[in-house]
Formats: C-alpha cells, structure tokens, sequence
C-alpha cells in the first residue's frame, strides 16, 4: 500500500472542476494501488479486442470482400468503431451496473452531495483498465491507415480527428441512455448490455450487409453507423448504400450531439422515476 | 421563536407495489401520510417507529431523495428537490447502514475527496482535525474503509457527515450494531459537537438510552401516521411503561406487594428476587428506604422500558382507539 | 453416489435458475439482438463467397449463426468464477466433506442450469431466425434426436473444461490471466464467432487439437444435418471422447490440489 500514501498538504484547485478532479484522481490511485492486477486486467481487455478482430481475420481467409469493404478497409472500420466504443467503456461503462448502486445505495450517497448525480457516477469509477483494447484498436489503426490506399487531404485528417471524437460522444451517450432504462427495469443490466454492446458490435461491419430496416435502425435510430462505417467510407473515398450515402459521415458530430439531448433526456427521465417526482 | 430546520405540512407518499409472475397485480402502500413536523434551530429529535413506519422515507423525502406524493416540505428553508444541491451543503447525512466512504480508499482520502466535493478549500483542515481528535479517528486515518471495525466506519461515516459543517444533522440507526463502548463514546461526542456547533440533530433509533441522551423531544411513527409527539417521560406516562425496580433479598421474604409506589409484577418462588414497577411520579429512594426496612437487600438493578416496548404498547393504545 | 442424489441436485440447480426470470428475459433479447447482426454477417460472408462458402448457403449461414445464439446459454461458453472463489476463500473445505463427489455435484448443478436455459434463452433467437431469415433445418426427426444427445455433451464438455481451469486456483493466485486466455481460445476456436469450416488451415488444425469445437460447433452441425449418419455418430464420439477425458483429468487434477489443501492447510 506504499502507493498510496496521502497527499492532504497539496492545496486544494478551487475551479469548477475540481472536485472531479479529486474524485477521478482517488479513483485511479485506488486502480494503481495493485500494479499487477492491474496489468492482468489491461491485458485481458486486449485480448477482448483480439477475440473481436479474430472474427474479421476469418471471415477475410475465405472471402475478399463484405459489404463493399476488403479486408484492409474493415480493418480501418474495425479500428475506428472500436477506439470510439473502448474508450467510451472506459469512462461510463460502468453506468450498466446501476442495479447495483441502487442496491447498495450508492445513488442516495451521490444524491446528498452538491453535485450532480451524473457526473458523479461516471467520476466515480472510470476504468483504465479497459485501455487495453482501445491500444489493440490504435495499434489496427496505424497498420489500416498505411495499408489502404489513402490520399492525406486536410479532409480525410480532419476526418480522422472528429471521427473517435464524435463516436467516442455517441457511445457515451448509449450508455448513458441505457443507463437512464435501468431505473425502471430491474435486471437491467444484460438489457443495457445488448443494447450498447449490440450497438458497437453493429458498429464495427459495414452497415451496408444489413437488411434495409437494420441499416436504419442502426443509422438514424441508434446512429451506430456513424461512429465508423459511414467516415471510413468518406476516408476510403467509397459510396454508401442506398438510404445512407457517404458524405452522412461528415455529419457524425450532429449525430453525437443527437444522441447527448436523447440520452440526457432518458436519463434525467429515470433519475425522476426514481426520486418519485416523474409518473 | 427560532428559525424552522424542518417545516414539512401534510407530507404523504404511496408507493405502488407490483407483485405476482405475469399477471401483475398493483398494490398501493402508503409509506407516509399527512405528516406534520417541525424541528426548530438547534433541536434534538428523535424520530422514533417499528421497522416499515415510514421512519426512512421521511428522511429521504427531508432530504431530496424522494418527492413526497402530496404534502409540502422546506428543510433548512430549501425546497428539498429543487434546490437538492443547495440543500447538500446544509445538512449532514449518516445511513448507518449503507456507506458514503469509499470502500477502497483511506479515510483520509475519502476526506479529501469530500472536501473537493463541497468546496471547502484549505479550510477543513482545521474542521477535520477538530473531528479526528473528537472522533478518536487518528490511528486509521491511513486504513481503507473497508478494513475498518464497524464502530471504526460509523465514527468515519459520522466525521464525514460533519466535515462540510452542516446545520442539521440526520443519523439513521447510528448505533445499530455497536458494542456498548462504541455506543457511549459516539453518543459523548454528538452531545459535545452539539454543545460546541449548536447543529440540529434528527436521529432515528432503536436504542432507548440514545434516545434518553440525545434527543429532547420524539415523535413517534405508526403507519406513516405521527402517533406522538412530545418528550419521552410523557410517552411513557401515556402508554404506562413504567421503569422496574428488581430486588435481589438476602432471604426469602413474603412477597412485597403493599410497597407506596410501586405495583409488585413478579416473584421467584421463594421470594429471593422480586420485581416492582415504579408508578409514575414515585421516587425510587423512597421505595428503597421502605423495602430496606422490611428486608435485606444483596443487589438492586433499575429496568428502563425499551423503545421497542414503548413503542409496542402506543400502538396497541392507538388499534384500541380506531 | 446415486444416480438419485445426482437426480436431486439436477432439480436443485434446475429451480435456482428458474428464479432468475427476468434474466432469463434479458438473456433471450440479448441473445436475439446479437443474432440478427450475426446472421447479417454470415449471409453476408455467404454471399460474398458467391452464395456458397464451405457448405453453407446463405440461409445456412443464418441457420448458424441463430443455432449459435440459442446454444451459447444452455453451454455457457462464457467464464464463470464460483469454483475459483470457492477455493480462494476456502469453502471448498465444504464441498471436501460432503459424500457425493465434487465434480459430479457441479456437473448435476450445471446440467440443471442448462436444461433451464434452454427454453427461455434459446427458443426466442430460433423463433426470430425462423420469421427474419428462415432457418435451413433438416425434416426427419434423427438429426433432433441426435442433436440433443450432442447438446448435452457439449454442456458436459464445456463444464469439465471450465471446471479443469478453475482448479488452477488450487496453485495460482491470480486467475484473471487464466480466465482471460481461457476465454479467448475457447470463444474462437468453438465456432462462436465464425464456423470452425470458414478457419484458415492452421487454425482448423489447431481447433481439431482441442475440445472447443465440440462445446458448438460439433451441435450444431449434427442438429443442422451438415453430419448424418455415421459421420454424425463418430462426432458425438469425439464427444464423449473429450467428455471422459476431460472430466478424468478434472478428477485426477481435484485429487492433487486437494491433497495439497488438506497437506499445507491452504
């Protein structure tokens, strides 16, 4: 326990952040505080990634082409779906365990401090540790990027900046969707599950294989498609299926946004059925 | 007149109860109903009723938590939901139960943090310090919360209900489960840090010597219903617990059934211990002086009534009024 | 130990499960969303083979992937940490002196978990496949019957494997690194993200060396009718070739670390 030795002297920030900035640091001490649990945990969610990207390497040994992408373009689909989707399980994965705070009454505790409840729970238990498949899904990445064949425009940079942002967003925003669900449905936890990782699993194939109902349920009613599919087919210079053309792509950032109102929407939702001031 | 902690008029809530597979039947449960209740600046009060009376929804309705269904409720001048957050900063709240600390953390840590949360700044080094000497909380400072004794994390829990120094301060069974130590050493300081602090103090218990050393008035909860409100002699009056007097004799002596003050309720065959009730308004020297004469005494305990007891009797006095 | 006590704890296990109703509704969805993208994946893999890939056809493929999903609840593909809690805190010690045997007890517990899980979690992605995509399943009744036959071993199989790997708590302290890889080799090699016959040559041959395609893929096959006959007779021998051997080397593996146990005290 030599790490973690207190640290009460340092001055305490007075911004509006800085109490996140505590919770989020005692949160990751207490994570660091074992190394080698730790690095057994990073090393597990890589080998996560490995199983998903396994799934593409033998599809690929037997075919040439899916959904319009080779081999080589959906492992750059493959990469941006999942660096978004990692890391948004990284910062409010654990939202899906609201059955249980409310058991343990970890909700009342965060309801009788002076901050909201939201941005309590999700600095009350940020998991680093899920960092290993957001590095196997950059290490796939880099490979993409060199072995398709890119032209490097101010667009296609920009697009690959914007791309992890706006996804990383809308993943953030399922979560906290699902979450907001959890407050009414009991064993909402593998509910919530099916929903957020369905969408990232659906999020990392090119959309055009699906059947036309699934490719707008998974474009314009949970905007899966647009974490990934539809900039990579922008960066790859390729047109979309019918009903979702390419240039939707560079809408991803709208689609985020979308996402936070109906997600903050449903959760605040909840949180009132909860606290018996809603229905 | 003082200003009103806790102003709450016809405060009610229902909840819906769903039960069966799949054909679901709806049961409504009325948790609290038309609930009056004031706690002026610098009150104790002990909120006092049988497991489900509707002693916990009322503190999460005082508290923001919960919304009542009808009813209205200011605590600290607030109106608990609206102004949730404003409210956090005002009161102090321990579950004796469940754990605000964070279980993996130190204590010390967990100080921090909570210092960072309610914006204290640089000055609750003096306040913890204050609470740690008072709390006796130093040797486990560096201990995480989930090391700790039970005694160990209710004096944390208490210490971090207190850091932000609120203005009321609502424990829940705080000291459910403690050894009779714990008990007294926790109950000395909240009578010392109300001393100093002048904090209102809402307290709900099982415990008829926390409520004799730490409240002034009770109410008592039945049903969700207020069944009494008033000061503890006058409860006991009402329902006519009385304090017991046990005897232990020397020798067997005839039973004492004619002693001023007292009703004789039990004796052992032969006569070596017997137990009086004291009637109310009698004095126990009095009634000793008298047994003295009569026969030799070995040992003597005094019996409170308990609030289970107390509580018990109210409301069959209560079944007996309807 | 009688075939009754095992029949005891069966039910036993049967009726814990059963109170997790609304698991098992969350299951069922769960398993039906992942369905309908994995059936898109397959029919879509099918299709780009040139509506034939291995011998399946795009309805086929879609059979697979529905097959897969009803059958990963009853077989429980996934890790599960009561045996290595149980032996890192020491209630093992308790299952030491019960008089049934250990392993059988579990296997009884598991078998009774599955025959649950059946129904709530495998019907409703069958029932979805048939109206979504149709299913390609065989019409006379000896595929089913053997395919049931195959399901059971495959839940034994996939018990025994999970049960050999916890025992290594018995040795190791930390079993997340264990768990983990363990999860890895068995979700790729059983068939569960793509059929073991899509697998490059190196990895059919390496998923031919171990029990893992006998846990789905072998299940499947036989319920599909891809196997009949004496093809599909020597499948469920592999089987129970597997089954055996892998329980026999749980028990031999149980009889060592308890002795170690019960030699060092934990």
């Amino acid at each position: 326990m030599a790490e973690l030795t207190t640290h009460t002297e340092r001055p305490t920030a007075t911004g509006w952040a800085s109490p996140y900035v505590a919770l989020v640091s005692s949160r990751l001490r207490s994570q660091f505080a074992y190394r080698r649990s730790f690095a057994l945990d990073l090393l597990g969610s890589f080998g996560v990634g490995v199983i998903e990207f396994a799934e593409i390497y033998v599809i690929f040994s037997s075919i040439s082409v899916l959904g319009g992408l080779d081999f080589a373009g959906l492992a750059l689909l493959f990469a941006l779906s999942n660096i978004s989707f990692s890391l948004a399980d990284l910062l409010v994965g654990h939202l899906d365990r609201i059955p249980t705070y409310l058991r343990a009454g970890t909700l009342d505790a965060f309801l009788l401090r002076p901050l909201p409840v939201l941005a309590q729970l999700v600095t009350s238990d940020i998991q680093l540790r899920r960092f290993g498949r957001t590095a196997l899904s950059i290490a796939v990445l880099v490979v993409a990027l060199v072995v398709n064949p890119i032209t490097f425009t101010p667009a296609t940079i920009a697009l690959l900046v914007i791309t992890p942002i706006a996804g990383t967003a809308i993943f953030c925003a399922l979560f906290v969707a699902a979450a907001g669900v959890q407050f009414w449905l009991i064993e909402g936890s593998e509910l919530a599950n099916s929903f957020t990782y369905g969408s990232s699993y659906a999020s990392s194939f090119p959309t055009a294989i699906f059947t036309l109902p699934m490719r707008v349920l998974f474009t314009f009613v949970v905007p899966a498609a647009f974490t990934a599919y539809l900039p990579t087919l922008l960066i790859l210079d390729l047109p979309g299926p019918a009903w979702t053309p390419a240039w939707l792509g560079w809408f991803s950032p709208v689609a985020a946004i979308v996402s936070w109102v109906a997600g903050m929407l449903i959760w605040r939702a909840g949180l009132r059925h909860y606290t018996g001031a809603g229905s | 007149m003082t200003e009103q902690i806790v102003h709450a008029r016809g405060l009610t809530r229902d909840f819906v109860v769903r039960s069966g597979g799949w054909r679901r039947t709806k049961r409504v449960v009325h948790a609290v109903v038309d609930l009056d209740l004031d706690i002026a600046a610098g009150e104790a009060v002990g909120y006092i009723g049988a497991n489900g009376a509707g002693k916990s929804t009322t503190i999460k309705m005082l508290t923001g938590i919960l919304s009542p269904s009808a009813g209205t409720v200011a605590t600290c001048g607030l109106h608990p939901q609206k102004s949730r957050r404003e409210l956090a900063r005002e009161i102090g709240v321990v579950f004796g139960q469940r754990s605000q600390l964070w279980w993996d953390l130190p204590l010390q840590e967990s100080y921090r943090v909570l210092a960072s949360i309610h914006r204290l700044g640089s000055s609750h080094r003096e306040r913890l310090d204050e609470l740690v000497d008072a709390l006796d909380l130093a040797e486990f400072l560096d201990t995480p919360v989930r090391q700790l004794s039970l005694g160990q994390r209710i004096r944390g829990e208490i210490a971090a209900a207190l850091l932000h120094s609120p203005r009321l301060l609502i424990l829940d069974e705080p000291t459910i489960g403690l050894d009779v130590l714990s008990k007294e050493r926790l109950r000395a300081f909240l009578v010392a840090e109300r001393a100093a602090h002048g904090t209102t103090l809402l307290l709900t218990t099982h415990d008829m010597d926390d409520v004799q050393r730490l409240t002034e008035r009770i109410v008592v909860v039945d049903h969700g219903r207020v069944a009494y409100t008033g000061d503890l002699p006058g409860l006991v009056r009402r329902v006519g617990a009385d304090r017991v007097i046990v005897l232990d004799l020397e020798e067997p002596t005839p039973s004492l059934s004619d002693v001023a003050g007292t009703r004789l309720i039990g004796t052992e065959p032969d006569g070596l211990r017997q137990r009086l009730a004291l009637l109310p308004g009698a004095s126990a020297a009095a009634v000793l002086a008298e047994v003295a004469g009569r026969a030799p005494l070995r040992d003597l305990t005094i019996e409170e009534p308990d609030v289970e007891d107390v509580v018990r009797r109210l409301y069959a006095t209560q079944q007996a009024a309807h | 130990m009688s075939v009754a006590t095992l029949a005891v704890l069966t039910q036993t296990g049967w009726r814990r499960w059963s109170t997790y109703r609304s698991a098992a509704l969350a299951g069922a969805v769960t398993n039906t969303v992942f369905g309908l993208i994995k059936a898109a994946i397959t029919m879509g893999a099918v299709g780009a083979a040139g509506g034939q890939l291995a011998g399946y056809g795009p309805i086929e493929g879609a059979t697979y992937a529905w097959l897969a999903q009803a059958l990963i609840g009853p077989v429980n593909v996934f890790w599960s940490n009561d045996l290595v809690e149980r032996i890192r805190t020491g209630d093992i010690a308790v299952d030491l002196s019960r008089p049934v045997d250990p392993q059988l007890a579990y296997l009884s517990a598991d078998l009774g978990r599955a025959a649950f899980t059946f129904l709530p979690r495998g019907a409703p992605p069958l029932l979805v496949g048939a109206l979504v995509t149709g299913l390609a399943l065989p019409a006379n009744l000896l595929p089913y019957l053997l395919g049931i036959v195959s399901i059971v071993l495959a839940v034994i199989i996939s018990f025994a494997c999970r049960w050999l790997v916890s025992l290594a708590a018995f040795w190791i302290i930390e079993m997340r690194g264990a768990s983990t890889l363990y999860l890895m080799a068995s979700n790729i090699l059983c068939g569960l993200i793509v059929p073991v016959h899509w697998f490059p040559d190196w990895m059919a041959t390496l998923a031919a060396a171990t029990p893992f395609p006998s846990m789905l893929q072998t299940p499947i096959d036989v319920i599909m009718g891809r196997d009949t006959g004496l093809a599909a007779l020597w499948l469920i021998g592999v089987q129970v070739a597997w089954a055996l051997g892998v329980l026999l080397a749980g028990q031999l593996l149980w009889r060592l670390g308890t002795r170690k146990l019960v030699v060092q005290g934990g």
